[in-house]
């Protein structure tokens, strides 16, 4: 008996450890592999070139065009999914009704368990086409659709962390501001929102993140052209995508090339990871207001 | 003799020696008539009726769930947010019932103003606190804002404490200091109608004195409903006392008589602390 309970809790405590060694088994690969990206390319030319051309004959290695491509469609998708997510937010939490609201909410959820290649797949073939008949100047491959399906794609993240946030803010708040006559939508927008604000802006970092590091609507629909700058109607490449591309080409292993997947993927690392800490910092230091 | 603020109708004076129940004289500012309150199947309220004095204290005491919470928040229909609400009867301010379907919600709650069991400022600024009533209602005159929020601070005994930090967080206040400001809030906005529910509940007993003596020094302007589980605050504050129990109207009447000479047992039985 007691050694078969020990058992099992070695069983257990390696299935823990498994999980804590991948993640630093990834960070430790992808640190040794930069290393010898950057033993090779200067951190200089790496943070300030704006060509990104590892796969050419004139090489360059500038990630900036790798960043603003994932720039542009984060800020496109953060700008669709906040003001949808957050009215669905408010919605739910201080007008719908709670059979409603049972309703609805699953439903929401479904957007975020819709594989990401059948979104790429979306915005490449019905959203281009459908933005084409107002913007006839944009590319089969651009930005825009592919941020605008991102967007939809993260709604749920926004919404339900929002309305998560929402519905702590205790009750009695929101009595004080129906006793000071408030209507419903002040009540909403002056007392509600403000005082959620910090689980909100969570929500919203979570979701930035999560933006940033989604891969396969941009690599579907983006295009792959590495381009220096914010304009929304023309190919871009993101970090993601990029990865994508390298990862299936042919690309001789250990070569430089092989090499810049592991640069942009630190890259893209570091930034997700200081947005989740972001994120967590203002959770642990904003949350207890009310407790 | 006391005289009203401007918001609180045309009549001037009032007299507390005059009869309270069942009298058509028109001091009273608030009267139930025959109200039963139901939630879902539940019957929380049978049919009560009782009129409530203009510049006066009035107390509802009675045990935990006998619907004093219950019939105070009819004042400011502050029941109608819950599930499975529903009454009959009529709640008359100034001899406007405050059910018919033309009234304004919202209007009526400028009126009648409420201060929680629990104090509950909003997560701004002091200052922000105070201006919201006059915010929501779209004035946005700085000038007139600041003297509001001044005044309301003073006449709710908090502003000499925090006169040096109005845009300190509200929630950095003391519980006390944050009722007294959840008042200051309610009075920003001017109404003629103050209802109370366990103000005190919460607090210190020298946060309560405060508190107490501030009720008092408003009744001179403000008609006052005030729930509370403290017999001796009842006593001590009120000049009419109403006991409930069991959804029902036990006694009303006169504060000195009901606690030196009540008519029923059991409201004896409950003043005493024999029950409840």
């Amino acid at each position: 008996m007691n050694v078969k309970e020990k058992i099992i809790e070695k069983i257990l405590a390696f299935c823990a450890l498994v999980t804590v060694f991948t993640t630093i088994g990834i960070i430790l690969i992808l640190a040794i592999e930069a290393v010898g990206f950057f033993s090779q390319v200067s951190i200089v030319e790496f943070l300030t070139s704006t060509k990104w051309t590892p796969l050419f004959t004139q090489k360059s290695y500038g990630i900036l065009p790798l960043l603003s491509g994932t720039f542009l469609t984060t800020v496109i998708a953060i700008s669709v999914a906040l003001p949808v997510g957050l009215t669905i937010a408010i919605y739910l939490n201080e007008y719908a009704s709670k059979r409603f609201r049972q309703i609805l909410k699953p439903l929401l959820e479904i957007l975020a368990v819709v594989p990401t290649v059948v979104y790429g797949f979306f915005a490449l073939m019905i959203v281009t086409p459908f933005l084409k008949t107002f913007i006839p100047e944009l590319s089969g491959f651009n930005a825009l659709s592919p941020g605008i399906v991102m967007g939809i794609m993260i709604i749920p993240f926004v919404s339900s962390l929002s309305e998560d946030a929402l519905s702590s803010v205790p009750n009695s708040l929101r009595q004080a501001s129906f006793g000071m006559g408030s209507t419903k939508f002040q009540t909403a927008f002056r007392v509600m929102v403000p005082a959620a604000s910090s689980g909100i802006v969570v929500s919203a970092i979570l979701a930035v993140s999560r933006a940033i590091g989604e891969t396969m609507i941009v690599a579907i629909a983006a295009g792959q052209q590495p381009r220096f700058g914010f304009d929304p109607t023309v190919p871009i490449e993101t970090i993601t995508a990029y990865i994508v591309q390298v990862s299936m080409g042919d690309v001789p292993h250990g070569s430089l090339a092989y090499k810049t997947i592991f640069a942009a993927g630190i890259t893209l690392f570091i930034f997700t990871f200081i947005l989740n800490n972001i994120s967590y910092w203002i959770k642990e230091r904003y949350q207890e207001e009310y407790e | 003799m006391e005289v009203k603020s401007e918001a609180s109708g045309p009549k001037a004076t009032r007299v507390k020696t005059e009869p309270r129940v069942n009298s058509e004289n028109q001091t009273y500012k608030l009267r139930a008539k025959n109200i039963d309150v139901f939630y879902g199947d539940f019957q929380a309220i049978h049919d009560i009726s009782l009129d409530i004095i203009d510049n006066s204290i009035t107390a509802f005491i009675g045990p935990s769930g006998c619907g004093k919470s219950t019939f105070l928040r009819l004042f400011n229909r502050m029941n109608d947010y819950i599930d499975g609400f529903s009454m009959n009867g009529q709640i008359l301010l100034e001899g406007q019932d405050i059910y018919d379907p033309s009234v304004n919600v919202e209007e009526l709650r400028k009126k009648i103003g409420m201060v929680f069991q629990k104090p509950n400022p909003f997560p701004k600024s002091i200052f922000e606190n105070v201006a919201y009533g006059l915010r929501i209602q779209g004035i946005k005159d700085k000038d007139f804002i600041e003297q509001r929020v001044v005044e309301s601070l003073k006449q709710a005994t908090l502003f000499e404490e925090v006169k040096d930090d109005l845009d300190k967080q509200a929630l950095a206040l003391s519980g006390g200091q944050q009722q007294r400001l959840c008042m200051a809030r309610t009075l920003a906005v001017k109404p003629s109608v103050l209802l109370m529910d366990e103000p005190t509940s919460a607090l210190d007993p020298i946060s309560t004195a405060k508190i107490e003596e501030l009720i008092t020094e408003l009744k001179k302007k403000y008609t006052i409903a005030i729930v509370t589980h403290n017999m001796q605050q009842a006593g001590r504050i009120s000049d009419n006392t109403v006991f409930l129990y069991m959804g029902k109207l036990v006694e009303y009447g006169d504060t000195q008589k009901i606690f030196t000479n009540p008519e029923k047992d059991r409201t004896q039985n409950y003043i005493t602390g024999r029950f409840g």
